[in-house]
């Protein structure tokens, strides 16, 4: 997995596009910032998601966070497995923590999300 | 800007995430709530609760002071006795939970961060006339808890004082490196331990003495989910001035037969009156986290609401405390907490949700 293939909006979710399916995690730096992950709420086959909307949770000890769709399509896969076992997503959140795959509508791009140099640029500003 | 304690250039070296708590930059956690939660469960653990305020009340006149302000007897203290108690105001409601130390000389009370100003000030209204009957120590003290089954372990020899025979709610007057301190067996998660008290000047030392013996630091995170887990209150959650020890819990830390105090006319009402809304523990299915303030409902009825919530690391289950209507307060008894619009099944379960094995 090369991070700098993948797109990445504001609010830590990344993207990777190939043909009409995108699938989307969140980035290491979202997973440091959480830790202690408890619980995560993913949609189900078919639901339809909408760019920038809330599609989930993430619930850590200390706090819930919403994840962002960063398309608009139909949700085609979600990752059962991090359903049962919320805290693997901290282990590889770029490979095998992917959270959904959606169904993109003909002609969706991720130009509207960052480069991985647009993004560090970001997170670094951010600080902790 | 926030005060800092003696030990914040360590806590910012050493990588901990910092947040503004009652005024202070404090250690969130280091690595993780988790981790640093089964260190204190499994082996020993540290924190710096220099934040907390501590306060020295000198001679006969000090003594009948706080006996005049605290809820439990701050008189028949034994040298080195310790004793939680709460501070109420005239109708009965909780201005703060603390712990009074009994010396031959005086008494020290150690309170919340959060209350700190506010029972100095209470104490300043109640002291009568004449030169200051309290001084605030806390910032030329640091002190440090050392949580765990180990602790005995790793406190031997670290002052002249035996640790091993201190009793549970005792304190002794020692040394460290020469300097007075005081070590005083209580803590707040639930396992045996330690407080320590040095100078100031003397903390980092302390802290790094300890951390080489093999101490994990952790930070408020980890406090928090470990005193859930012991059922402990904590202000301006399970306790506020809206709230009367006898709903908390806290019954008997109030001793109404000891003579005149603050609020005990109001006290004596509250007692007796079994219709307030009472703190119950509470077990939740599946892994969402009730937080404060959220509704518990019984039959899509209100019944109460929540004041702490998280996921017990020990218990792998989600637990909360809450205030509930008396009717509803049996273990066992089946409601629903409303988390984020969605009602997760629940029951009411016994107090404490963890207790250490002796």
């Amino acid at each position: 997995m090369d991070p700098k293939s993948l797109r990445y909006a504001k609010t830590h979710e990344w993207a990777k596009l190939e043909g009409d399916i995108c699938t989307v995690g969140i980035t290491q730096f979202a997973v440091d910032q959480l830790t202690d992950v408890v619980y995560i709420e993913l949609p189900e086959v078919g639901d339809h998601t909408f760019a920038g909307e809330s599609f989930g949770e993430i619930e850590s000890v200390k706090a819930v966070s919403d994840l962002y769709a960063p398309v608009n399509g139909e949700v085609a896969e979600v990752n059962e497995k991090l359903l049962d076992d919320p805290a693997r997503i901290a282990k590889d959140p770029y490979v095998k923590g992917w959270l959904v795959k959606i169904k993109i509508e003909p002609g969706t791009t991720l130009d509207h999300l960052q480069s991985l140099a647009q993004y560090e640029k970001q997170i670094a500003s951010e600080g902790h | 800007m926030p005060n800092r304690t003696p030990l914040y250039d360590w806590h910012v070296t050493h990588g901990a995430r910092m947040v503004d708590f009652a005024g202070w930059d404090m250690p969130v956690q280091y690595t993780s709530i988790v981790a640093e939660h089964q260190a204190v469960r499994t082996a020993v653990g540290l924190f710096d609760i220099s934040h907390m305020g501590r306060f020295w009340f000198a001679g006969s006149r000090g003594i009948e002071l706080v006996q005049n302000l605290f809820t439990n007897n701050a008189v028949t203290l034994k040298p080195g006795q310790i004793r939680y108690g709460l501070v109420c105001n005239d109708q009965g409601g909780i201005l703060d939970d603390v712990l009074v130390y009994g010396w031959p000389d005086g008494r020290e009370m150690v309170v919340n961060a959060s209350n700190r100003e506010k029972i100095l000030s209470w104490i300043a209204q109640h002291q009568g006339s004449g030169p200051a009957a309290v001084q605030d120590r806390t910032r030329e003290t640091c002190m440090i808890a050392i949580q765990g089954p180990k602790a005995v372990e790793l406190c031997r020899g670290i002052t002249p004082a035996a640790v091993d025979s201190l009793p549970y709610y005792y304190g002794t007057r020692t040394t460290y490196r020469d300097q007075p301190s005081i070590v005083s067996r209580t803590g707040y998660t639930g396992e045996d331990g330690f407080e320590l008290i040095v100078p100031a000047e003397q903390g980092r030392q302390a802290w790094e003495e300890l951390l080489q013996r093999g101490a994990e630091p952790c930070g408020l995170g980890a406090r928090d989910t470990l005193r859930l887990e012991a059922a402990m209150p904590l202000y301006g959650h399970e306790l506020s001035e809206e709230t009367d020890p006898f709903q908390a819990g806290l019954g008997w830390a109030v001793k109404l037969d000891k003579g005149n105090f603050v609020g005990r006319t109001a006290l004596v009402q509250k007692a007796k009156d079994k219709s307030r809304p009472q703190r119950a523990g509470l077990e939740l299915e599946g892994k969402r986290i009730a937080r404060e303030g959220a509704a518990v409902t019984r039959e899509g009825r209100p019944i109460g609401r929540v004041t702490s919530g998280t996921f017990s690391p020990t218990l792998a289950k989600t637990i909360a405390m809450a205030y509930l209507e008396p009717a509803y307060l049996a273990p066992g008894t089946v409601c629903d907490v409303d988390v984020r619009g969605k009602a997760v099944p629940s029951r009411v379960v016994p107090m404490p949700f963890y207790k250490r094995t002796p």
